[in-house]
């Protein structure tokens, strides 16, 4: 697969002595949508913001497009589009004046349509010539991705870009996601909001205590560490699991109205014929059966939880 | 050189005094005003003339240095220290520009607006009493070379300020005593022997020293030697920058 950016052992240490990343390793695929899942403090912006270059990395190498991020920055960041996770923003200048500033920043020539673009698709053109001082917070969150995609990067990182955010903002970001991913544009997003993920990722990565616990296929990862759940409700309740389910991972739940019985997807035989045989052998007669899968972010809490 | 960010920046930096040109022309000129009302009108009116100058016209390269000095280090400190303290200076930190493109850009901008405000200030006074300037070139040379060091100087406190106390310290502890105590308001000569040799040893009086002469003739110092003070702190300046841009000095984690 064809890397757009390597982060090869890159270590960052803080002033203060806190080590917020320790010796990352991650490849990021061309095109591809990357979300990077961590608890609060995982080291997630420190990681984006080694990489864009706002923090200096204590040791390590990141390439980005074959570019070294330190040594041949420009090739590097020029490639690069930001949106940060503060809204930090100025407060006097225009909404058309500050994504032009953004613009000129990275070395890109004036372009007035493509502005004007970027502005209708994010609804902020009817705002061109308001100050930043007096727009909502969800508009900030707006300009700010105009800003970065104010000079056509063809990498983006959306640091938790639906945090506070409402509904139609953030459909209409989806979209925006989606669009650019057609164009080419290889998007690396954080979001504390796993359905999100599981719903736009093509893979995921899983950052805590700055280390990288894993990076897999979504699809694959989620048959690989998703279990399965198959509820039995029972016709009357049990008063305890029957001798014969014991050697199962059954549980009951609902006072004892159902069965849970946990399996792996990835099993060779899931056991449910066993299960089902012996629920039959202890004389218990059944109502409904309801089968479930775990989301990602079953996956997601299991994993960290596991880790600490 | 990535020239359109030089100039990106420094238009942005243009148009932050643009939109407060009332603050940033008003300030500098009531306070010149009220320096002629009290010193030149009220006070000069009892002095003799400095050197065969009349005090009213003796004070105007003074007043306008101490303008000139206090604004272009408010300006550049505050140009730099603003978007470090918003964390809106992460965009130049991501974008591909050197740390000398930025100081360019904002340092660039800062010396401008003092250069328009030494001219407006020179305006001001030219209302008040009869300005003449024997040596105009010199005149424009100090003033732009004093722009542009003071600016640099104020690039660096606004890097190094991590506070807002820090910003406004050096402006009000170090430069404003230096100013007048540095023969603005008065020849050297007419101090105490010793208190002149002490004097000496105050870099503005090079400065005030050079940029009256440019206007009078009246020096305390060669002008040679104000010129080659002034140059000097310049490059002490450019040193310090580049160390900073060497280190990556408070400008990164
Ligand atoms: N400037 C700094 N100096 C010292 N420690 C820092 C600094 N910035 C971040 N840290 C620490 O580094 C760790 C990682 O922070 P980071 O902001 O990367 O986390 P995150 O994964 O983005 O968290 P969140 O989900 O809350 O945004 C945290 O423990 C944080 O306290
Ligand atoms: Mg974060």
């Amino acid at each position: 697969m064809d890397s757009v950016i390597s982060v090869n052992a890159l270590s960052k240490t803080y002033d203060n002595g806190f080590s917020a990343l320790k010796n990352v390793n991650l490849e990021i695929h061309r095109g591809e949508i990357l979300a990077l899942l961590g608890p609060n403090g995982a080291g997630k912006t420190t990681l984006i913001s080694t990489i864009t270059g706002i923090v200096s990395s204590t040791s390590g190498t990141v390439l980005v497009d074959g570019y070294d991020n330190v040594t041949q920055y420009r090739e590097a960041r020029s490639r690069v589009g930001l949106v940060p996770q503060e809204l930090t923003i100025g407060a006097f200048e225009s909404v058309y004046a500050t994504v032009a500033f953004s613009r000129g920043l990275f070395g890109s020539k004036p372009n007035p349509a493509y502005i004007e673009k970027i502005l209708k698709s994010l609804s902020l053109w009817d705002k061109k010539d308001d100050q930043l001082r007096m727009l909502s917070g969800g508009m900030k969150r707006r300009v700010l991705i105009a800003k970065a995609l104010s000079h056509e990067p063809t990498i983006l990182f959306l640091d938790e870009p639906t945090a506070g955010v409402d509904v139609e903002l953030r459909k209409d970001m989806w979209r925006l996601v989606e669009e650019l991913r057609a164009d080419g544009v290889t998007i690396i997003l954080t979001t504390h909001y796993i359905e999100e993920a599981e719903e736009i990722a093509d893979r995921v990565a899983v950052i805590n205590g700055g280390e990288i616990l894993l990076v897999e296929d979504k699809a694959e990862l989620m048959q690989k560490l998703g279990k399965k759940e198959l509820r039995v409700e029972l016709k009357s309740p049990a008063a305890s699991i029957p001798e014969g389910l014991k050697e199962f991972d059954v549980a009951l739940a609902e006072d004892g109205n159902q069965l849970v019985y946990t399996y792996q997807t990835n099993q060779e035989s899931t056991g449910i014929t066993a299960v089902l045989q012996a629920i039959n052998a202890a004389g218990l007669s059944l109502k409904d059966i309801q089968t479930s899968q775990s989301s990602l972010e079953d996956i997601f809490v299991d994993l960290v939880r596991e880790q600490a | 050189m990535n020239f359109s960010a030089i100039r990106v920046i420094y238009i942005a930096e243009m148009m932050r005094a643009w939109n407060t040109l009332f603050q940033t022309l008003a300030s500098p000129v009531i306070s010149t005003s009220l320096y002629f009302v009290v010193f030149g009108g009220a006070i000069g009116s009892r002095i003799q003339s400095i050197e065969g100058v009349e005090y009213a016209l003796f004070i105007v390269p003074g007043l306008t240095m101490l303008t000139l000095l206090t604004q272009s280090i408010s300006n550049a400190s505050f140009g730099i220290y603003f978007p470090k303290f918003t964390g809106t200076i992460y965009e130049v930190l991501s974008a591909p520009i050197s740390f000398f493109e930025a100081l360019i850009g904002y340092v660039g901008a800062a010396a401008t607006k003092s250069f328009i405000i030494g001219v407006v200030i020179l305006l001001t006074a030219s209302l008040f009493v009869d300005l003449r300037i024997e040596h105009p070139f010199w005149m424009l040379l100090f003033l732009v070379l004093t722009c542009v060091t003071f600016s640099l100087f104020g690039f660096i406190i606004g890097l190094w300020a991590d506070s807002f106390e820090k910003l406004q310290i050096v402006p009000i502890l170090v430069i404003t005593p230096l100013v007048f105590l540095g023969g603005s308001f008065y020849s050297i000569s007419m101090l105490p022997p010793i208190w002149q040799t002490i004097t000496y040893f105050n870099p503005v009086v090079y400065l005030v020293s050079g940029f009256r002469w440019s206007f009078f003739e009246v020096a305390d110092v060669n002008v040679w030697i104000s010129l080659g003070m002034i140059l000097f702190f310049l490059f002490a300046c450019l040193a310090v920058v580049s160390w900073m841009f060497k280190t990556g000095y408070k400008l990164k984690e």
